[in-house]
């Protein structure tokens, strides 16, 4: 009985699972994956895709209509508006992307350290992301900003701050589950120290489900970051980012011109995208669980 | 017999396969299963975890768990294919002509809903009764299931009644339209002892009394003996052999049949076979413990001597765990003195030497949740190399395979993850990690008790062998009567908390018992047929 | 047994005061936020050029030199009565915030009596036909439409209707003189904008919870007595999934209140998030303390009302051993 396991063939290589998970992919995850490879190509290489500089007046026209000398014409101060829509992919992503790492950061070592330790510290920090919580993040975030000024720091913080909440919650409950079981109780009475169980036997269980959250997080990062620039109160200007973008352009619209909307339809695109890929490994994670 | 034959049987099975997805992979669980139930004959299906026992039961009323698909064969209830007719057609069947009893009543009860109208709701709705009638018949139900109360039972929500009650009131459920079959999917793994002879005894009645047909599923051949007429045994999908229930137990034809009685034909181990004990090597006195108010552990007294064997039998709920968990450090005594080697035993793990630490490990139940999912063999033998022995590199690789061989694995499992592994290997490993410690007491807690019965009967010879060698004491938790003749040498019997009779196990198990010692004897099934006849007998006496 | 009181009181009460408890610590860091004001309250107040001798007269008769928790306690005392101050402009705060709370509770509250039920319908039969047509085209569908910004879906929404079609007007200026279907008639655009930013989120929410529970082994059960898969759906499962469904409607109530900033300033619609907006402007912070408080009190609400309704609908509580 014990033998029988010995035919199984070996592990292939990790480079071989990861292209045989692609292939298995659904469409909408493999749309999802080369979205977000022309996005990342987008920003690496702004300055060189970019027809004119992303703070260069280039005509005395403001509002200049589509043409071949700027195929998107041109914004409110006479800016290239294609040139200042490959900048602001370069800045709205890495500000998201930056934010998010932060706030993964924050979050997971905390949930992870108070579901280990438990008793008071546990409360006192959960007692303090709960009211953390308890005020809608962009309201808060508006206070704050109102407060302190829209730097891009404050407003990298703020948002990190804000949503390291959710990776502590949901970081604190897997860890939790698998503290409960007999591998980190075993741990515990060898005599391991907390640090060692946290980052043996509790850390590479959890990561599969906080990675998924990363990715829908980063998604509400950013639309966060675009809504509070397309209130005035994120990115200040001259900096190129989508959110005010469209803001500062919104008044074509009354007049029928979609290009205000161009933007906001490139923060969608990756949103979605992101989002597409985030909920395939969420299913799959899932279904695995289940025959597991 | 002759005549039975000529009667057409309430279902009948003809080369059915099944085939269930895992990893995007279609595996077969049954593979090519014929099987003919005539009215009012229990057919018990006996088989390990995983042989596609339930996946067989299910099929009897036409239902394919999620994932699965049927790829071949016939299930003929009552003259209609099941597997021929769409899902829809198939659906009023289930409740009314063939129905089901699951393993955990407390799970398939649902919370929302009272007892009664859970049970005469398909009478009512396709059973052709008036509310009036599916109550009335529910309370004779209840009554010939001896629950309590049987005029008001029904009332009550899943989570007011006792386990053992809700599995008969779900026999009640089942019997509600009278069926021509009911399916038992283990109605008593999840009961101790002593509470499932009562269900058993209940099942027994019902089936009697109404003559029901029924499929008995069971991974235990001495409660099959008492409830079945006829037995199929179950392996990888197929049946390898079926014969009426007295033959199997009797002269089992099939290796696999005879490897079921592996643990029962251990030869009993008798103190004298290890030569003399040694001094203390642990010894609890007046030990109590508690969680917030609740009492778990009272006046514990205990001793395990070197290189001796102590089993810790009990019922879920007894402390028998507890006491495990406080002896390496994981859960404070509230009071009482813990002594080990003749030294004070400092009560929490922080507090003890890495010298105490490495002297006495755990083995758990379960090697599923014992062993990281994430870390390969070799990590997990090798952390106590490491953090007890100071070895690393090569010779820490080589104390790692030596370990393997010892626990009777080899070195091509140590880059495996234990999802690689089998049950019994996993359970090997586990071993092998608390013996890297070169520990001179392991406390056992329930290890066997996940395992297949053959793998069990290994796991317990290798323990046994391992003890002779390196004169390791332990500390056997477990709720098997069965394992504590095979091993012990003192066993030490608790209820509630308390411990209720301790000594050499030739005394224990021989009369006169204390009054729980002898309801756990007696609650333990036979491995014979006409054991519960002798005790629904005795109490009509 | 009768002396002692019901386990449901006795957790519904502690959970209010979990709520009140929140709140205080929420009014607490929203109260301290004006002391990280750079340069002094009243000094704010009076503007760049004002003297010391009017900026200290004005802190007395502000009270700020007296202790800060004294002054949070009239604060929040004044705060309960409804009295929040005055704002920097000039005027009390409530003047500002007061007609614009009652236009955003309009627009909030019609947007939710529509949302909700629409939503666990929606839901119920994504869960009901999982894996089918309906349920794959809303879970994509779904799943797209929650990572649009608010503020395209307003725009698109204002492009088509109101410029293109015509229909309605693009902006939603109601005053307090118009008759009731002029109001109406006007919020139909930021109504229909909010409609499809939150039922996305709250379809995709009851759909996981109700899947959740059609998990659980009671389910099978009902499958293997005969029970219609319908039937399954409505009478064994949404039963058991009434708590989860209210804390996530309760959650997406949150997205309603920032999904409402942006779509007010969208459609110029006088409520309490363009008026907060105004107030970050204007850094004008008495107002948006008190903006801030009516959101986050508005969201501890949501969240506790949907607390007591899980306890209420757990069997296991609402009838003890």
């Amino acid at each position: 009985m014990d033998q029988s396991l010995h035919s199984r063939p070996v592990d292939p290589g990790r480079m071989t699972r990861a292209l045989r998970l692609v292939r298995s992919a659904p469409l909408t995850a493999k749309i999802g994956m080369v979205v977000m490879a022309i996005y990342a190509f987008v920003a690496l290489f702004a300055p060189l895709l970019a027809p004119y500089g992303e703070v260069e007046v280039v005509s005395r026209v403001p509002f200049e209509a589509w043409g071949p000398e700027h195929l998107l014409g041109t914004d409110q101060l006479g800016r290239d508006f294609l040139s200042r829509l490959i900048y602001g992919a370069r800045n709205s992503i890495a500000i998201a992307l930056v934010t998010t790492v932060i706030s993964f950061t924050i979050g997971c070592l905390l949930g992870v350290f108070a579901a280990l330790v438990g008793g008071v510290v546990d409360q006192a920090i959960s007692r303090l992301v709960d009211a953390l919580m308890s005020v809608p993040d962009l309201i808060f975030t508006l206070m704050i900003l109102s407060i302190f000024g829209s730097s891009v720091l404050n407003l990298i913080l703020i948002i990190a701050v804000l949503t390291s909440t959710r990776f502590f919650r949901i970081s604190r409950a897997a860890a939790l589950n698998v503290a409960s079981l007999d591998f980190v109780e075993a741990a515990k009475a060898r005599g391991e120290g907390l640090l060692w169980i946290a980052v043996n036997e509790v850390f590479p269980n959890i990561l599969p489900l906080i990675l998924s959250e990363l990715g829908m997080r980063f998604c509400f990062i950013f639309l966060n970051i675009a809504a509070l620039s397309f209130l005035g109160v994120g990115l200040q200007p001259p900096t190129a980012e989508w959110g005010s973008m469209v803001r500062d352009n919104a008044a074509l619209i009354n007049m029928g011109d979609i290009t205000p909307l161009i933007p906001a339809a490139a923060i969608a695109f990756l949103a979605i995208a992101v989002n597409f890929v985030v909920d395939w490994l969420l299913n799959r994670a899932s279904g695995l669980s289940d025959e597991g | 017999m002759t005549g039975r034959e000529t009667i057409p049987p309430v279902v009948e099975m003809t080369d059915l396969r099944i085939e269930a997805k895992s990893n995007d992979q279609w595996s077969k669980i049954v593979n090519g299963v014929s099987l003919v139930i005539r009215p009012g004959e229990v057919l018990g299906l006996v088989g390990e975890s995983g042989a596609g026992k339930s996946t067989i039961g299910l099929a009897a009323l036409g239902y394919l768990r999620p994932g699965a698909r049927a790829t071949g064969g016939t299930v003929r209830l009552l003259d209609q294919d099941l597997l021929a007719i769409p899902e829809e057609e198939r659906r009023p069947f289930r409740g009314t002509r063939v129905a089901y009893v699951a393993q955990s009543a407390q799970a398939a009860f649902n919370p929302v809903h009272r007892v009664m109208d859970q049970i005469v709701m398909v009478a009512v709705e396709r059973g052709g009764m008036t509310r009036a009638e599916a109550e009335g018949r529910a309370v004779d139900l209840f009554r010939a299931l001896q629950l309590p109360e049987p005029e008001t039972f029904g009332r009550r929500f899943p989570h007011q009644v006792s386990g053992g009650q809700l599995q008969r009131a779900m026999v009640a459920m089942a019997m509600i339209c009278n069926p021509a079959l009911i399916v038992f999917d283990e109605p008593t793994t999840a009961l101790d002892v002593t509470t499932q002879v009562e269900v058993l005894i209940s099942i027994r009645k019902v089936i009697e009394n109404f003559g029901v047909a029924a499929i008995y599923i069971t991974h235990d051949l001495a409660v099959v003996a008492q409830i079945a007429h006829r037995v199929a045994v179950l392996r990888y999908g197929q049946v390898v052999e079926e014969a009426p229930i007295d033959r199997i137990m009797d002269c089992p034809q099939h290796p696999y049949t005879k490897s079921l009685w592996a643990v029962h034909e251990m030869p009993v181990a008798h103190a004298a076979d290890h030569g003399t004990k040694g001094a203390p090597l642990l010894s609890l006195t007046d030990v109590s413990a508690r969680y917030r108010d609740f009492e778990v552990l009272n006046g514990i007294d205990l001793t395990v001597g070197q290189g001796e064997t102590v089993a810790l039998v009990g019922e879920s709920g007894s402390g028998k765990s507890t006491l495990g968990r406080l002896i390496v450090g994981l859960k404070e005594p509230a009071g009482g003195q813990l002594l080990y080697d003749g030294k004070p035993l400092p009560h929490r793990v922080r507090r003890r030497s890495a010298e105490t630490l490495k002297q006495i490990q755990i083995i758990y139940q379960s090697a599923d949740t014992a062993l990281n999912p994430r870390q390969t063999v070799r990590k997990i033998i090798g952390r106590p190399l490491t953090l007890y022995h100071r070895l690393r590199g090569a010779r820490r690789e080589a104390r790692m395979q030596e370990l393997l061989r010892l626990v009777e694995l080899d070195e091509t499992h140590a880059g495996r993850l234990p999802g690689q592994l089998s049950g019994g290997q996993k359970q090997r490993v586990a071993i092998a990690r608390a013996l890297a410690a070169e520990p001179r007491l392991i406390v056992c807690d329930e290890i066997t008790s996940a395992l297949d019965k053959v793998v069990q009967a290994e796991v317990l010879r290798m323990l046994l062998r391992l003890q002779a060698r390196l004169g390791v004491s332990y500390l056997f938790i477990t709720h098997d009567i069965e394992v504590v003749r095979a091993i012990a040498d003192r066993v030490v019997v608790m209820q509630h908390g308390r411990i209720v009779e301790q000594g050499d196990k030739d005394r224990i198990f021989a009369p006169p018992h204390e009054p729980y010692t002898e309801t756990l004897l007696a609650s333990v099934p036979d491995m014979a047929v006409g054991w519960l006849d002798r005790i629904i007998a005795a109490r009509a006496a | 047994m009768t002396s002692r009181s019901h386990p449901i009181l006795s957790m519904v009460t502690s959970r209010i005061g979990l709520g009140l408890l929140s709140l205080l610590i929420v009014s607490l860091v929203i109260f301290s936020a004006v002391s990280f004001l750079p340069g002094s309250y009243a000094s704010a107040i009076l503007g760049q050029n004002a003297t010391p001798e009017a900026v200290a007269a004005m802190e007395q008769k502000l009270g700020l030199n007296r202790p800060w928790f004294l002054r949070y306690v009239a604060w929040l005392g004044a705060a309960a009565t409804g009295d929040m101050g005055m704002s920097f402009a000039g005027r009390p705060v409530m003047t500002v915030v007061g007609p614009r709370l009652k236009n955003t509770i309009l627009l909030a509250s019609i947007t939710a009596v529509i949302a909700v039920p629409l939503a666990i319908t929606l839901g119920v039969l994504c869960a009901r036909f999982r894996g089918r047509f309906i349920d794959k085209f809303l879970s994509t569908t779904t799943l797209a439409s929650i990572s649009l910004p608010e503020f395209l879906v307003a725009y698109i929404v204002m492009m088509v209707l109101a410029v293109k079609l015509q229909l309605f007007p693009s902006m939603a200026g109601i005053r307090n003189g118009m008759d009731f279907a002029d109001q109406l008639y006007r919020m139909v655009l930021p109504i229909l904008t909010l409609l499809l930013v939150i039922l996305a989120h709250m379809v995709r929410n009851t759909r996981a919870a109700i899947l959740s529970v059609m998990a659980s082994p009671y389910i099978e059960m009902a499958r293997l007595k005969g029970e219609p898969e319908g039937r399954v759906v409505l009478r064994q499962a949404l039963p058991n999934a009434i708590g989860p469904i209210a804390s996530v409607v309760a959650l997406n109530l949150a997205y309603l209140i920032s999904g409402v900033v942006v779509i007010e300033v969208v459609f110029v619609y006088p409520g309490i998030g363009q008026a907060m907006i105004d107030a970050v402007r204007n850094r004008d912070v008495p107002v948006i303390q008190a903006c801030a408080l009516i959101f986050a009190t508005a969201y501890i609400g949501f969240n506790l009302i949907a607390d007591v309704i899980s306890i209420v609908s757990n069997p296991r509580l609402l009838h003890p051993r």
